[in-house]
């Protein structure tokens, strides 16, 4: 069984979205094309806010991924647990999908005994070492964002030290809303390290308005772009990103 | 699908004193005496089976938890020697119709490796980590790497004193990933290197607890990683004498733990001959440190001085028989 490519889109907020529906009816829609949601709430030390987190757990739900709300400390091990925590998960997905097939019914990993239990997760083990990664990372740069990014940056950068250190491959797109025309603002197109990438939340403008959902969208479009491009410009990737990291 | 978040309904349960679990698959009952200790994963409960206790740890993930148990097994293969707790059952508990994987292991009664060199002196820092060096490289040689290895991982059993490892759940095969690391013990978080299961992971991490236990300090990363663990090594005098063993396990000097075990140890002659006024650095290999250090100026006594303490004791002893004899006439 070979594990193929596990598409993730990764969301960092602070809060409630403003404009354009509900984030998590998209996030529904990602999980139709298997694009799985996973959701970090970034907060300060003492600030729970009920509707936020509310929104931070339902966009997960429905995105197949996994939420969690964490303080400003334990972000980068937050980012990189959540990460591979999904792929586990989505993983779990694939082989419950076989398992069922062979007993015949619904019949759930977790039901079977525990010894049988170890076998499927060493199965899952290895395909989350060797499968290909693709993640969209979707920052939310809202003014109230502003002075977090600096610690948002070095959990990415922490990320991909995580993820790189596996055998499989990965790629990543950083993605920020608002943008200045568009509801998303590539920061950095595709690329195989996120260590390069330092400096880059300097450039981006204010934004007053949260369009999570609208910008969830682009997300989902930025597999498409992957998909594409490595079909048509095999080969010529540099050029391309150059282009679009600019 | 199952989800991860900071709520309690995801949590493991809290199984109350006196409390009778019967697993569900393999019928083993066991009762609970009380709460140790609540982790990431679970939480474990100390639990009595025919007058044995045991440590039962029920978490709500049967992915974590079956990958504990995994984990667990492997160790048995791992010849020879005791290296995390033993493995007794794995099974699925009920509380209120709801299900919760758990399993059972060895209860491991000791201390934190703190409160240990408080008590005990700090010459114990160094010979813990020589034990733990050792386990690690049987470790290493199945083909495992420890992962997480940290303090709060660790206990040391006894009398005759000895660490162990307490949370086995990081452990990974090596080549692949760490999945589970603490920062301050983590390669990856100081810009030391990957997170790749690799003998200098641990060796790393081994190196990291040396200094959290003698400095007893966590410190944060400046700009440079590097940079501010050699400053906090060069700051502190208790690590001083360990900066050239330490700098070089941190940089991946050595790359099997029986290598950095054995400069350890003769660290630990350098630095204690260092300490002792005598100049004669002591002979005997150390192999069963503990036993050696706690009577260090033994062996630190030149030849001289030897056939000095043989002639008092002598003198000693036949004094007190001719006191005996004396008495009993």
């Amino acid at each position: 069984m070979s594990a193929g490519t596990l598409r993730q889109i990764l969301l960092l907020t602070d809060g409630c979205s403003n404009e354009g529906g509900d984030p998590a009816a998209v996030a529904a829609l990602a999980r139709e094309e298997n694009i799985t949601v996973n959701v970090i709430g970034v907060l300060e030390e003492g600030t729970l806010n009920e509707k936020a987190s509310r929104e931070i757990e339902s966009i997960a739900e429905s995105g197949g991924g996994i939420s969690q709300i964490v303080y400003m400390k334990q972000l980068a091990k937050t980012v990189q647990m959540v990460t591979r925590q999904a792929m586990t998960q989505t993983l779990q997905g694939v082989v419950n999908k076989e398992l069922s097939q062979i007993l015949g019914k619904d019949q759930e990993w977790d039901e079977l005994p525990p010894e049988k239990r170890g076998e499927v997760m060493e199965v899952v083990d290895e395909l989350g070492e060797s499968a290909n990664l693709e993640v969209v990372i979707l920052v939310d740069a809202s003014a109230s964002m502003r002075n977090k990014l600096q610690t948002v940056q070095e959990a990415l950068v922490d990320l991909s030290i995580s993820m790189d250190s596996r055998s499989g491959s990965n790629q990543y797109t950083l993605l920020t809303f608002p943008g200045k025309r568009k509801d998303v603002e590539t920061l950095r197109g595709w690329t195989t390290g996120i260590t390069e990438m330092t400096g880059l939340f300097n450039k981006i403008a204010a934004g007053g308005i949260t369009p999570t959902g609208p910008a969830l969208r682009a997300a989902v479009n930025e597999f498409r772009t992957l998909k594409r491009r490595s079909m048509i410009f095999d080969g010529e990737d540099e050029l391309d990103l150059e282009e679009r990291g600019s | 699908m199952e989800k991860m978040n900071s709520t309690s309904k995801n949590e493991a349960p809290n199984l109350p004193k006196g409390q009778k679990i019967t697993g569900k698959w393999n019928r083993n009952s066991y009762t609970v005496i009380r709460p140790l200790g609540r982790g990431a994963t679970g939480a474990v409960f100390l639990v009595e089976q025919n007058q044995q206790y045991f440590a039962l740890k029920v978490g709500h993930n049967s992915m974590s938890i079956t990958s504990e148990v995994n984990v667990l097994k492997h160790f048995e293969k791992v010849q020879g020697q005791i290296l995390g707790p033993s493995f007794v059952d794995a099974d699925d508990l009920f509380v209120y119709g709801e299900r919760f994987p758990f399993y059972v292991m060895e209860y491991l009664q000791g201390t934190t490796v703190f409160k240990h060199v408080e008590r005990h002196g700090k010459e114990w820092a160094p010979v813990l980590i020589v034990q733990l060096l050792g386990d690690l490289s049987r470790l290493h040689r199945a083909g495992w790497v420890f992962g997480d290895l940290k303090p709060d991982n660790l206990i040391v059993t006894g009398p005759p004193f000895r660490i162990r490892w307490l949370d086995v759940g990081g452990t990974t095969i090596k080549g692949r990933a760490v999945k589970e690391y603490t920062e301050f013990f983590d390669r990856g978080y100081w810009g030391m290197g990957d997170r790749k299961a690799d003998e200098q992971y641990d060796l790393f991490s081994a190196g990291m607890v040396f200094i959290h236990l003698l400095s007893r300090q966590r410190f944060e990363r400046d700009k440079d990683g590097w940079q501010t663990i050699s400053k906090h090594i060069e700051q502190h005098a208790r690590l001083r004498p360990y900066r050239q063993w330490l700098k070089r396990a941190l940089t991946g000097y050595y790359t099997n733990a029986d290598d950095m075990r054995v400069a350890l140890m003769k660290m630990i002659q350098t630095a204690e001959s260092m300490e002792s006024t005598t100049t004669s650095p002591p002979k005997k290999k150390a192999k069963k440190p503990a036993a050696t250090n706690t009577r260090r100026p033994k062996k630190t006594v030149p030849m001289v001085g030897i056939v000095d303490v043989i002639l008092v004791i002598s003198f000693l002893i036949i004094t007190s028989i001719l006191y005996l004899v004396g008495q009993l006439i």
